[in-house]
């Protein structure tokens, strides 16, 4: 299995306040990888870096041939990464159809993107009676949907998401994390995850990164993590 | 800079300018009386928009307000053939007086507007001014404006100095007053009251701070300021007329603010000196050129308009602070002779 | 006599309503695009204007001058925007408002160092003399040019915002332009086309009322300006339809305050009109939901 993405030695943070210390990373391919650790452990900073809207300050971000720390944060979803954002960042002015119309707008053509639109709503049912309802009417678990939802309709490579879990009812979480197992598996997604809910990151996840105050402390399989007790105990406080 | 020390310079800087009415010639001495009545107007707003955070583009009309006051109370008085400084005096407290009665209705408003929104009011505010002259044209007589009967200048100058010079003092001794009582405010406890609530409305509300009562009085004190200045500006004249107080007059006073140094009274000072002296340069630099007359009249006056927009422009993206924050930050390097030192940055 | 004058200052109303709408809608849209009340709009509309006068006097043609006057207005609001307000810091909304008065200045000074601060008479393409066959409503050719452009904007900006896709990551970018990025849309491109946009409508607005009510002079947009920001806060800024609404509304109503309290007594009818609506209902009277933020 070959990695779809690969950091290299990177450094990255906000002026002078260094944050990530030479990262070293791989996503490998049809697979789900977890970065967790502690608040302020910089897994947000990690994602902002490689999704383009923080440059990094050494190291390389490398996806298939291209180089990403040269590529503009509009022009990512066009090299098949797609982001759902901390905090299920949808437009709240904006109607769910809107929402999900917005995420595969980039690919312009319309009838490969009305049949995308069909799967969305087929994977998330509760969206469909609320087609034109504006973002900011919709529950927590709703709009993670539509965040997720209009991620998927950009047909990324390479899913991030940034803590899907927060404020959201575990159950709901469950069923999230399910269906990232569920689309690895049926449509060879690869995806990136940053959690801070590490048990249910690492229970759907097939590799583990852990990350303390911007450097990675290990890198292992997520079954082998989760049953590490020392590791969890250093970094993960449980 | 300390109390003490801004004290000695506002002195020895008094002393100075009083001085210099004594050996400039009649219109250099009408000149500096116009800074001064400027200086009052844009004083309060500085301290209206850089320290309580409301924009008003409407202290022309705060402006004009005080000097219609002014005519009212001086052409009155002279009826009753008052002379001597009771007919100096009284005009002005009047005019503060006016001035200060419609910024607190006007503020009792902006108290609930945000930025943008009071801004609008404020426009709307002086467009609104030549239409109520015009309206009630036997009070305001109109477009052309009021004459004003003025107190002269004392019998002791007489031979020492013009009437200019005379002039020069009132406005001087105005300016003094505005700034020293502006000053005190800033510096105090509703000073920081004024910030608080400018930096972030909610977090000065949980803090104990009467949000609305310190814009409305903010607001009531700016404008009396610019009723003094208003004042000044109609005894200057003799006159007090819709057009002497245009939209671009209350745009010009905003630029001598911002220019000057947003929310400092050194600034208002700077931008008030630009205010007369870059139209006075380019008037000469023109004439200088010798231009057709046609050219000459379209670049007269235009010219300084356009410069005073683009050096604003400039100023807001470049030195959000103006020319003070320049002179501070100048100082400061000298002082800390080249060891990196960070300016403290008001914002 | 009575119902006569009556129905003439409403018609006239109305029109004048339409063509200060289309202006407010040109604020709305920069409103929303960039979160900045542009107070260089009435001078942006003002030198478009001025280059649709040179145009129609070279050639004698009145369409081509309105042609110039909308590419003029776009290509002004381009400068405006890649020029000056793109490096305004938005961390004090005040600069920007600051910024944009600078650039009004500027455009005042240049257009009259250009053309002189006197009225240049200009022609319009239709006469204003009341229809025969619309007896007793004094509706005139031009009232029915200025309504068919006005309707023409109206129907073009809700296909526009509602239809297209263009629309779509306009209003994206205007509402959210960090997470847009993220989705592929060139928010910065969105936002100066919103600016150009804008520019050509008021231009557009400007063109309609100058020539039959303002004349043409460096200032003659001044009040066109607050008359239209007072619409869009009537209207509530976010609001395009409450922008028309609006726009009618005080159309009709400052008509009433000139035909029966005298000419000189709109800008004083507008201030009050703000200062109400302000105070009654500070998000104008069109304003939307607040967002749920539980």
């Amino acid at each position: 299995m070959s990695d779809l993405l690969t950091l290299n030695g990177v450094s990255a943070g906000y002026g002078p306040v260094s944050v990530l210390h030479g990262i070293e990373l791989a996503v490998p391919e049809r697979s789900i990888t977890a970065v967790v650790g502690a608040n302020g452990a910089g897994k947000t900073t990690l994602l902002r870096t490689i999704m383009g809207q923080i440059r990094p300050s050494a190291g390389s971000i490398r996806m298939g041939g291209t180089d990403l720390s040269k590529v503009k944060v509009e022009d990512m979803v066009r090299n098949g990464l797609a982001l759902v954002p901390e905090g299920r960042g949808v437009i709240t002015e904006l109607t769910v159809d809107e929402n999900l119309r917005l995420g595969g707008l980039w690919r312009g053509n319309s009838a490969e993107s009305s049949r995308t639109l069909a799967e969305v709503y087929e994977l998330f049912e509760p969206l469909q009676n609320r087609r034109k309802s504006a973002g900011h009417q919709l529950s927590g678990g709703e709009r993670q949907m539509l965040a997720i939802g209009r991620a998927l309709m950009a047909k990324p490579k390479l899913l991030l998401l940034d803590e899907p879990s927060l404020g959201l009812a575990p159950r709901i979480t469950a069923q999230i994390l399910q269906l990232l197992g569920r689309l690895r598996d049926e449509t060879g997604l690869t995806v990136l995850l940053i959690e801070q809910n590490v048990r249910s990151a690492l229970s759907v996840a097939d590799h583990g990164v852990v990350l303390n105050l911007g450097r990675v402390v290990a890198a292992r399989p997520a079954a082998e993590l989760a049953a590490d007790t020392d590791l969890r105990h250093t970094y993960l406080g449980f | 800079m300390s109390s003490r020390t801004t004290l000695i310079v506002g002195l020895v800087g008094l002393v100075a300018v009083i001085g210099l009415t004594f050996v400039l010639d009649p219109y250099r001495n009408y000149q500096l009386a116009t800074i001064a009545a400027y200086l009052c107007v844009v004083a309060g707003l500085t301290m209206l928009t850089g320290v309580n955070g409301q924009l008003s583009l409407g202290h022309a009309a705060l402006a004009a307000c005080g000097a219609y006051c002014y005519a009212f109370t001086a052409n009155g008085l002279a009826e009753q053939e008052v002379t001597g400084p009771v007919l100096l005096i009284l005009p002005i407290l009047a005019a503060v007086a006016g001035a200060a009665v419609l910024g607190l209705i006007v503020g009792l408003a902006a108290a609930r507007l945000h930025g943008p929104y009071l801004a609008g009011v404020t426009l709307a505010l002086v467009l609104a001014l030549p239409a109520i002259t015009s309206r009630f044209s036997d009070v305001f007589n109109g477009d052309q404006g009021l004459y004003i009967s003025v107190e002269r200048r004392p019998e002791f100058l007489a031979g020492r100095g013009g009437t200019e010079m005379f002039q020069a003092w009132v406005a001087i001794a105005c300016a003094a007053l505005v700034v020293i009582l502006l000053r005190n405010l800033m510096k105090g406890n509703f000073g920081r009251q004024m910030r608080a609530v400018r930096d972030n409305e909610v977090a000065a509300a949980i803090a104990g701070v009467n949000v609305a009562r310190t814009k409305v009085i903010a607001f009531t004190v700016s404008s009396a300021a610019a009723g003094a200045g208003g004042a000044v500006l109609a005894f200057m004249t003799q006159s007090a007329s819709p057009g002497a107080f245009s939209l671009v007059f209350s745009l010009f006073l905003l630029m001598a603010a911002v220019i000057g140094g947003i929310g400092t009274l050194y600034g208002a000072l700077w931008g008030s000196i630009l205010l007369v002296v870059l139209p006075d340069a380019i008037g000469s630099l023109t004439k200088s050129l010798s231009l057709s007359p046609e050219v000459a009249q379209r670049l007269d006056g235009n010219l300084a308009v356009g410069l005073f927009g683009a050096i604003m422009v400039l100023v807001v993206i470049v030195a959000p602070l103006g020319i003070q924050g320049l002179l501070r930050k100048g100082r400061l390097k000298m002082q800390s002779r080249g060891t990196p030192q960070s300016v403290p940055v008001p914002k | 006599m009575e119902l006569e004058r009556f129905l003439f200052l409403t018609v006239d109303g109305l029109a004048r309503g339409a063509v200060l709408a289309v202006f407010a809608l040109s604020l709305v849209l920069i409103w929303r695009a960039a979160r900045i009340i542009n107070f260089s709009q009435g001078a942006i509309a003002m030198a478009a204007t001025y280059l649709a006068f040179v145009v129609t006097s070279a050639t004698g043609n009145y369409w081509l001058g309105l042609v110039a006057a909308l590419l003029g207005g776009a290509a002004i609001g381009f400068v405006v925007e890649r020029g000056v307000m793109r490096y305004v810091s938005s961390v004090n909304p005040l600069n920007s408002v600051i910024a944009a008065l600078g650039v009004l200045l500027v455009i005042q000074a240049i257009i009259g160092m250009l053309f002189g601060n006197g009225y240049h008479p200009m022609q319009v393409p239709f006469s204003q003399s009341p229809l025969p066959w619309l007896a007793g409503l004094s509706i005139s050719a031009y009232d029915l040019f200025v309504f068919a452009c006005v309707g023409f904007v109206v129907i073009g900006l809700a296909v526009l915002f509602g239809k297209t896709n263009v629309g779509l990551r306009m209003r994206a970018a205007a509402f959210s332009p960090e997470l847009a990025r993220l989705l592929g849309v060139r928010s910065n491109r969105m936002i100066t086309l919103g600016w150009m946009l804008a520019s050509a409508l008021s231009a557009l607005a400007a063109l309609l009322v100058v020539p039959t009510e303002l004349g043409l002079n460096p200032h003659s947009t001044d009040a066109v300006f607050v008359y239209a920001f007072t619409i869009a806060v009537v209207g509530g800024l976010d609001s395009a339809p409450g922008a028309v609404v609006g726009g009618l509304v005080v159309g009709v109503l400052l008509s009433w305050v000139s035909g029966y309290l005298g000419a000189t007594l709109s800008p004083v009818a507008v201030l009050v009109l703000l200062l109400a609506v302000l105070l009654i209902k500070p998000g104008g009277i069109f304003s939307v939901t607040k967002e749920r933020t539980a």
